[in-house]
């Protein structure tokens, strides 16, 4: 991993939703920042886990930097090429080597198409002409993701939500691309149907060598997958590191919380550990809290963290936080100093 | 003063079916369990395993123009099922209480949080509209609630789901029921809110006595909150257990793959061992055991009796049943093998 150049590299991205007065004039009174500048590489091959509640700019960033979403501001770079100033008809032939795959099984497939044209649909579009014509191609990759390859001429409506999943797997690696975002790829799925498609991405994976950008809300699914693992919150990039590192030593009072707060299903040992509670809700994307945007939730907070905003700065190899007082011991230091748990919401 | 420990709720052979276009869909079939004063069962299942249709049924909230119900349900020594509906919605809202998992759509949109919760203590008690206001001040402060007397006055899209769920558990709880169902109360939350809610639910527990039933798919929350487990697959209870005998002896293969499937976020985890193909069709069901066709150890059981015989649910241990045809040394085995329930 460490030779080879990333196949993505973003650099202070932004993308910022305008709000608009009502009425006629629409004047332009403010603007949702629901990324606000964030920078990550993604090395080939590799799983980079994006990880936040809802509303943090998670799925907005996974689109933007596919350029599915115009960003507001910064730089992408796909395997060496600006992507960013091309045009978007440049872009096309691009499109191929970096794929999505969405949630919603439901709404992300034509009802109206069978799905061996939902398949054979990147083929068509990109002019490719695969060994053996389209539909050997699309009953091969039906086979790869396991589905019964005589199913072709059938409608997502005949499918669950699983297979549907599959079908959506299908579809994003039947180009061969070098990088898939796949936004909240089971979180719409039974957890016994999860497995099986967190299986089946890593196999894809192992096989073609693909890099992943999974962006996700549950913590044990992206510690699963991922390599590398980013902390988003309100917009920006709070945590990242390498995985091991960032689920045992995190040093971000947010990440902390977010750990914390995963229940175990293992009963003697949920109920031993100590929690940390956050107070409060996600403040508003359109009016985030001045200096650290996590300050309005955090036990640390001092005055410097309402004054000035900390930069994701690297703490040691590969290991970067945006906090004036990082967190240091790994888990169980917090434990100690944080809020009791119990149920204080009164503050916020 | 009621004892603890007492049965609150006993369930005795439910069986719920609907009539469909396509046929008639065994949503739960023969299921049968008890919660007592003061302890928390959790349902666990995954989608169509009839985990909330089962609750839905114990609430006298299915209609019965579509609806097959039979079976015997019987709240603190009181008949529900074929009860008089008038008896039964006397009990609804005041004794037994139900919090659902999305607050945007079981709280009404054009109603004032204020009015909500005050509608819900003057329908099961005659007092003015000022002491029920006050009522209703105390309980969104208990739930955590800032700022109570402007959010009296606010309604439900003005406050975020945290907070709607919040104002849920304050309405289910206004009238101090002694049964609360939760159906996947914090399935919609965010896990730093689903946190807050969780240990909400614990404190007011501890204070109020209240039993509740938890409907989840999560088995982290259930190992947060649960005295006993009930697991459901295809409409049919297939092991009940209290909570450690569930995590650490599991008798059933299903809740072995169940247990298997989920990625952990406290270990690192190698490869997951999903349960292989779909849950079953309501419609058409196995005509053994409704886990066989996806069961991997069926073929150690003799005379193909997974697929033609159900089997019933037997007592493993105290107070544990299991509904499998493995012989508990064969099961022993399994679970030794595949290092089934260890604590990690």
């Amino acid at each position: 991993m460490s030779e080879s150049t990333p196949i993505l590299r973003v650099r202070d991205l932004q993308k910022y939703f305008p709000i608009n007065s009502r009425g006629l004039s629409r004047r332009h009174i403010g603007d949702v920042k629901a990324v606000d500048g964030i920078s990550l590489e993604v090395m080939p091959g590799e799983t980079l886990g994006l990880v936040g509640e809802s509303g943090c700019g998670k799925s907005t960033a996974g689109r933007a930097m596919l350029r599915l979403l115009e960003p507001t501001g910064g730089e992408i770079e796909f395997a060496g090429q600006d992507i960013m100033r091309m045009k978007k008809r440049d872009l096309v032939p691009l499109r191929r080597e970096m794929q999505m795959i969405f949630q919603d099984p439901y709404s992300s497939l034509n009802p109206r198409q069978t799905i061996g044209a939902i398949i054979g649909a990147p083929f068509d579009i990109q002019g490719v002409k695969p060994e053996g014509g389209v539909q050997k191609a699309v009953q091969d990759l039906m086979e790869r993701v396991g589905l019964n390859p005589e199913h072709f001429n059938r409608y997502p409506s005949e499918f669950s939500g699983g297979q549907r999943q599959r079908i959506g797997i299908a579809r994003a690696i039947a180009l061969k691309p070098k990088l898939i975002v796949c936004d909240e790829p089971v979180s719409a799925l039974d957890v016994s149907i999860q497995a099986q498609v967190l299986n089946l991405l890593e196999d894809i994976q192992d096989e073609f060598g693909i890099a992943y950008v999974f962006v996700a809300h549950d913590l044990s699914v992206v510690r699963h997958i991922s390599d590398r693992v980013a902390v988003m919150y309100l917009g920006k990039i709070m945590e990242s590191a390498p995985r091991e590192l960032l689920y045992t030593a995190p040093v971000h009072p947010y990440t902390h919380a977010l750990l914390s707060a995963v229940p175990i299903a293992d009963p003697d040992r949920e109920r031993a550990r100590e929690r940390v509670i956050l107070m409060g809700d996600l403040p508003s994307p359109s009016n985030p809290p001045t200096g650290c945007v996590f300050n309005t939730r955090c036990w640390k907070a001092q005055d410097r963290c309402f004054s000035e905003a900390p930069v994701l700065r690297e703490l040691s190899a590969g290991h970067k936080a945006a906090c004036h007082f990082p967190e240091t011991g790994g888990l169980n230091a917090v434990a100690v100093n944080a809020p009791a748990t119990g149920s204080d919401f009164s503050a916020n | 003063m009621t004892q603890k420990n007492e049965v609150l709720l006993s369930v005795r052979n439910l069986s719920v079916s609907f009539t469909t276009e396509d046929g008639e869909v065994n949503a739960v079939s023969n299921v049968s369990y008890e919660v007592r004063r003061g302890q928390t069962l959790a349902i666990v299942g995954e989608s169509g395993s009839g985990k909330s249709v089962s609750s839905l049924a114990v609430m006298g909230l299915l209609s019965g123009n579509t609806s097959h119900i039979s079976g015997e349900v019987e709240f603190d020594g009181q008949q529900l099922i074929g009860a008089d509906p008038e008896d039964v919605r006397k009990l609804r809202g005041n004794r037994i209480a139900m919090i659902f998992q999305d607050p945007l759509s079981a709280l009404h949109p054009y109603y004032k949080i204020g009015d909500q919760l005050i509608e819900a203590v003057q329908i099961h008690n005659k007092i003015s509209d000022s002491d029920a206001r006050k009522r209703a001040a105390e309980m969104l402060d208990r739930v955590g609630i800032p700022a109570v007397e402007q959010r009296l006055d606010e309604y439900p899209h003005q406050l975020s789901g945290g907070m709607r769920q919040r104002v849920m558990i304050a309405m289910a709880l206004i009238n101090d029921p002694e049964l609360l169902i939760a159906d996947e109360p914090t399935t919609a939350l965010d896990v730093t809110v689903q946190a807050q809610i969780l240990d909400l639910l614990r404190d007011l527990q501890k204070e109020f006595g209240t039993a509740i039933v938890l409907i989840t798919h999560d088995l982290g929350v259930v190992a947060d909150l649960a005295d006993d487990v009930m697991v459901m697959y295809g409409g049919s209870a297939v092991e009940q257990a209290p909570v450690r005998e569930i995590f650490y002896q599991p008798q059933m293969p299903y809740t072995w793959g169940l247990l298997a499937s989920i990625p952990q976020v406290h270990v690192n985890s190698t490869r997951l061992d999903p349960i292989p193909g779909n849950p079953p069709s309501l419609i058409n069901m196995p005509a053994g055991c409704v886990f066989a066709p996806r069961c991997t150890y069926k073929d150690q059981v003799p005379n193909n009796l997974c697929e033609t015989t159900k089997p019933d649910l037997e007592g493993t241990s105290e107070g544990h049943f299991a509904r499998c045809h493995l012989s508990s040394t064969q099961r022993d085995a399994i679970r030794v093998a595949n290092n089934i329930g260890r604590s990690s």
